[in-house]
Formats: C-alpha cells, sequence, structure tokens
C-alpha cells in the first residue's frame, strides 16, 4: 500500500546544512533499495508558485506566495505493508533533521493513497 | 524487511536459518514489549540486531556450556579461550546487504522444490506468517509448515555464500523464477475467489526491487522488476466494480497507473543499457508495448509478435508460444493466430491449462466460427480453477 508523505515546516531563514542534505540522500537510496521509495523531491517555496481556486462559481488564480504559516518542504511516495513502516521511514527522516539541523522544526504527515486493496470486492 | 535483514545478519553468524529466524522473533517479541513504554529508539533497526545478537551470544554460550558438560566431568576449560561473543560481534560487522543476498539464494535453493522454495522465500524474506502463506496460495497452513521445516532441513548443510560466479546466472534464475511466481499468483490467481490478490503482487515487487539493489549490474533482475512494475500498473483496471476480471482488451487505461509504468520504462531502460536480451527484459519489453499504446487497436501489434517469436527463441515455452498466438492474431490475422493455436493441441503441458481454449474461442469468434467458440469457450469455464475466471467464460460463451 501506497503512503504520500508531506513535509510541512515555517520557512527557514536559512539553507539546511549540507551534512542534512547529504544525509537525506543516504536515506532515501537505502529506502529506495529497500523497496520501500517509489519517488520523492523537495518543492520549491510557494513564491514559485500559484493557487487556483474555486469559491462563488469563479475561479481565480493567485501567484505564490500563499499565506498560510507552513510551507510544503517535500514529498516522498512510500510503497509498504504498514502504516507503520511508513511512520517508521518518517521518523528516521525527522530523526536526521533533528540531529543535523538544530533549532529545526516541522512535521511529516503521513497519508494513505487509495490503492486496490481499498476497492477490493467484499467477499 | 527489517526481519529479513535481521534473519540473513543471524543466519551468517550462527549458521543457521532455523535458530536465526527464532532469534529475529525472539528479538521483534521483545521489541514489542518494549517500545509502546520506553519509545521506538533511533536506530530500530541496529537495536533489533544488538538486540537479536545478545540473544544469539547467550545461546552459543548456552549451547557451548552444555556440550562441555557432556564431554568429560573434570576437563579443565582454559582461561585463554577467546569469547566466542567476539567473534560472533565481528561476523556482524560484514555489510548487510551482502547476507540478505545470501538468505535469498539460500531461499530459492535448487535443491529444493518451487513450492518450498517459494514458501522460504516468502517467509524469511517477505516475512510473511505461515497462515498467510497458507491462505495466499489455499492450502492447509500444515502444509506449509512442513513445506518450510523440510525446506530449512535440506539446505542445512547449504553453505551460507554466494554462489560461484559459474553458476551465478542458473542460481539467479532460480530466484527470479520464484519471485515472478509470487508475483503471477498475485497477479492471477491460479485458484480461488478472487481474480487478483494484490498483496501478493506487493511483496514480489519488493522483493525484486531489493534484488535490483543488490545486483545493479544484472540485467534480467532489471528485466524483472520493469516487467512486474509493468504489469502492477494494470492491477486496478483489471478488476470490475464487482470484483470481475476486464481484460487488457476491456480496460479503462485511464486507471492505469502511471508511476508504475513510468518507474517500468527506467527499469526497462537500465536492463537494455546492460545489454539484455534475456527472457525476462523481452516480457517486459512486450508488457512495455503495450504500457505506451492508447488503445487495443492502435497497439504495435507486428512489434509484439516480434518480440514474442524472440521471446519463444530463447525461452521456448507453450504459454509463450500461445502468446505468440494472439499477438500474430492481431497483427496478421485471425486465420494466422489460430494455426499457431491449433499446433499446440496436442502440447502436454497446456493439457489443463484454461487459456489455450480461451484463446481459441477467440480467434474462432473473430473468423466468425461462433458454434466452435462457444464450445471451446465452454471447455475453458470447466478446465479453470479460478472462479471469476470461470464466470468470465461462461459469460463469453453465452454471447456466441
Amino acid at each position: 500500500m501506497r503512503y504520500l508523505v508531506i513535509l510541512k515546516a515555517d520557512a527557514a531563514p536559512t539553507n539546511p546544512p549540507p551534512e542534512l542534505m547529504e544525509a537525506i540522500m543516504r536515506l532515501g537510496a537505502e529506502a529506495t533499495s529497500a523497496g520501500a521509495l517509489l519517488d520523492t523531491a523537495g518543492l520549491a517555496p510557494s513564491a514559485a508558485g500559484a493557487r487556483v481556486e474555486l469559491t462563488g462559481g469563479s475561479i481565480t488564480v493567485t501567484d505564490g506566495p500563499f499565506a498560510e504559516a507552513k510551507e510544503l518542504i517535500s514529498y516522498a511516495l512510500y510503497d509498504v505493508r504498514s502504516k507503520e513502516e511508513a511512520v517508521e521511514w518518517s521518523n528516521r527522516f525527522l530523526a536526521l533533521h533533528r540531529d543535523l539541523w538544530p533549532g529545526w522544526e516541522g512535521q511529516a504527515d503521513v497519508l494513505k493513497v487509495f490503492g486496490p486493496e481499498d476497492f477490493a470486492p467484499q467477499a | 524487511m527489517e526481519s529479513g535483514r535481521l534473519i540473513a545478519g543471524l543466519t551468517r553468524m550462527v549458521g543457521d536459518v532455523g535458530l536465526a529466524e527464532e532469534l529475529a522473533q525472539d528479538a521483534l517479541v521483545i521489541a514489542l514489549e518494549q517500545w509502546p513504554s520506553d519509545g521506538v529508539p533511533d536506530g530500530p533497526g541496529a537495536w533489533l540486531m544488538a538486540t537479536a545478537k545478545h540473544r544469539a551470544i547467550d545461546q552459543i554460550r548456552r549451547r557451548q556450556n552444555y556440550d562441555r558438560k557432556l564431554q568429560e566431568v573434570g576437563r579443565w576449560i582454559e582461561d585463554a579461550e577467546p569469547d566466542p561473543g567476539d567473534a560472533v560481534a565481528e561476523k556482524l560487522d560484514d555489510p548487510v546487504g551482502d547476507d540478505l543476498l545470501r538468505l535469498i539464494f539460500m531461499a530459492c535453493h535448487p535443491t529444493l522444490s518451487t513450492e518450498a522454495r517459494v514458501a522460504l522465500t516468502l517467509r524469511l524474506l517477505g516475512g510473511l506468517s505461515t497462515d498467510e502463506i497458507a491462505r495466499a496460495f489455499l492450502v492447509p497452513e500444515s502444509t506449509v509448515a512442513q513445506r518450510i521445516v523440510r525446506a530449512k532441513r535440506t539446505i542445512a548443510s547449504a553453505t551460507f555464500e554466494l554462489p560461484p560466479s559459474a553458476e551465478l546466472q542458473a542460481r539467479l534464475a532460480s530466484v527470479l523464477e520464484v519471485v515472478y511466481l509470487i508475483f503471477n499468483e498475485g497477479y492471477a490467481a491460479t485458484a480461488g475467489a478472487d481474480w487478483t490478490r494484490p498483496a501478493l503482487c506487493q511483496d514480489a515487487l519488493r522483493l525484486g526491487r531489493i534484488l535490483a539493489g543488490l545486483m545493479p549490474d544484472q540485467p534480467e533482475v532489471y528485466g524483472l522488476v520493469a516487467l512486474m512494475e509493468l504489469q502492477a500498473s494494470r492491477l486496478a483496471a483489471r478488476l470490475g466494480p464487482d470484483g470481475e476480471p476486464v481484460l487488457l482488451a476491456d480496460q479503462d487505461r485511464r486507471r492505469w497507473d502511471r508511476l508504475l509504468i513510468r518507474r517500468g520504462l527506467a527499469a526497462l531502460h537500465n536492463a537494455e543499457r546492460l545489454g539484455a536480451l534475456g527472457p525476462y527484459c523481452l516480457q517486459a519489453s512486450i508488457a512495455a508495448v503495450h504500457a505506451q499504446a492508447p488503445s487495443i487497436a492502435d497497439t504495435d501489434w507486428v512489434r509484439i509478435a516480434d518480440l514474442y517469436t524472440v521471446l519463444v527463441h530463447v525461452w521456448p515455452s507453450p504459454v509463450a508460444e500461445l502468446n505468440r498466438a494472439v499477438a500474430v492474431g492481431r497483427a496478421h490475422g485471425p486465420a494466422a493466430g489460430l494455426a499457431i493455436v491449433d499446433s499446440l493441441a496436442s502440447e502436454a503441458a497446456l493439457k489443463d491449462y484454461a487459456l489455450l481454449p480461451a484463446v481459441r474461442a477467440d480467434l474462432l469468434a473473430e473468423l466468425g466460427r461462433s458454434d466452435e467458440a462457444r464450445a471451446e469457450f465452454e471447455r475453458a469455464a470447466s478446465m479453470t480453477r479460478n472462479d471469476r475466471e470461470r464466470a468470465l467464460f461462461q459469460a463469453r460463451a453465452a454471447q456466441r
């Protein structure tokens, strides 16, 4: 089953330390060779994006940045046996931030992606 | 997968896959007891390995003590004897990836029957319980348990080493066969009430991806991964709203999983870069033609027929030949396809293969020979052991 993990945090005043990026690459390689990580990428600040919105019957387009407190930092798509396993990979991901980027705070939302197992006929 | 790693590392250490499995189980049980109250440790994998290692050292010490007592009472034990724990700890420092690969080769050892290889692989590497394996293959749990016990006994004398390079290709073929069998049992269940069992496909895909990570220079490993990713991309579209099978021609291609297609094409590219024309690469190439075709009519059937011609040449198989008949039927007309099918009529390996009459029925129907087509669909329905497939063939027969 697939889980989409979205990393959210306040916009950081500085770039992440290179050691952290290196550790993230290593963890990504490990998750890939374990057959668990399907896809992952970082997301540019919302200032580089736009929002398309439907309200009151009309569609509006607004350029970023968005007003929310938190920015979306990255996403990772896992293919794992259980929610616990997806949580575990996310745990390790955040532990890297804790150890290598003092003071940084953020959250990783682990969301289940609907898959064939959710549409299996009721036997 | 953590349990597979554990078992692999421990097998090298204690030299007995059965004992290694017990130790890994023990460590997982301890984790289940401790983690909820103490919190998950920073390196859960390392923690598990360390815990299992301690249990192993305890066990070895106990066994050595026992052996000593059995030997002569009164013989002095020399103080200088090295601590067995040190030797064990040293062994554990080897890269874990190699252990995993050794375990895969051990579980797929050619001295084992195919069923035993499948059961052992799912148990040791997929982390499935005997009960789960039994349910997946619709056999009694006791049968699976016996298979595993016997298999472990058979391989007990095998060395926990990678096969020598002269044997590597043959041994690898045995591994790939097991992984693909698991995938196929999930993709088109041979028996039972469900047409597909996605969880088995997932297990096989994961094993294949791990294998590709461990053996990045083997084109056929990428070929198998590509084949499985591409076929798995169609899993959702293969099931109708009531769980009935939907064949390729009738699938809603918008429901194909684009990500898996992309991954499959990338894996195929890797295989081709390594210069491969093995059976899995060829089948993946065929699946890739389908994956990129906008519709069944706009499919490059000539290319598919050509690929099947190469495939049956490098990997002679009546099933592949039957698939070639389908492709030739599409590329060069149903009569040409039917001629190939009819040449397979006396093939002993296809005696109980429901798709033989089913394919023949399709070709007959296209030629307007409705009565014969109906009879063949009915024959196919009477031959399959899968309930969903039977209903499909019966419906096709009724349409004639």
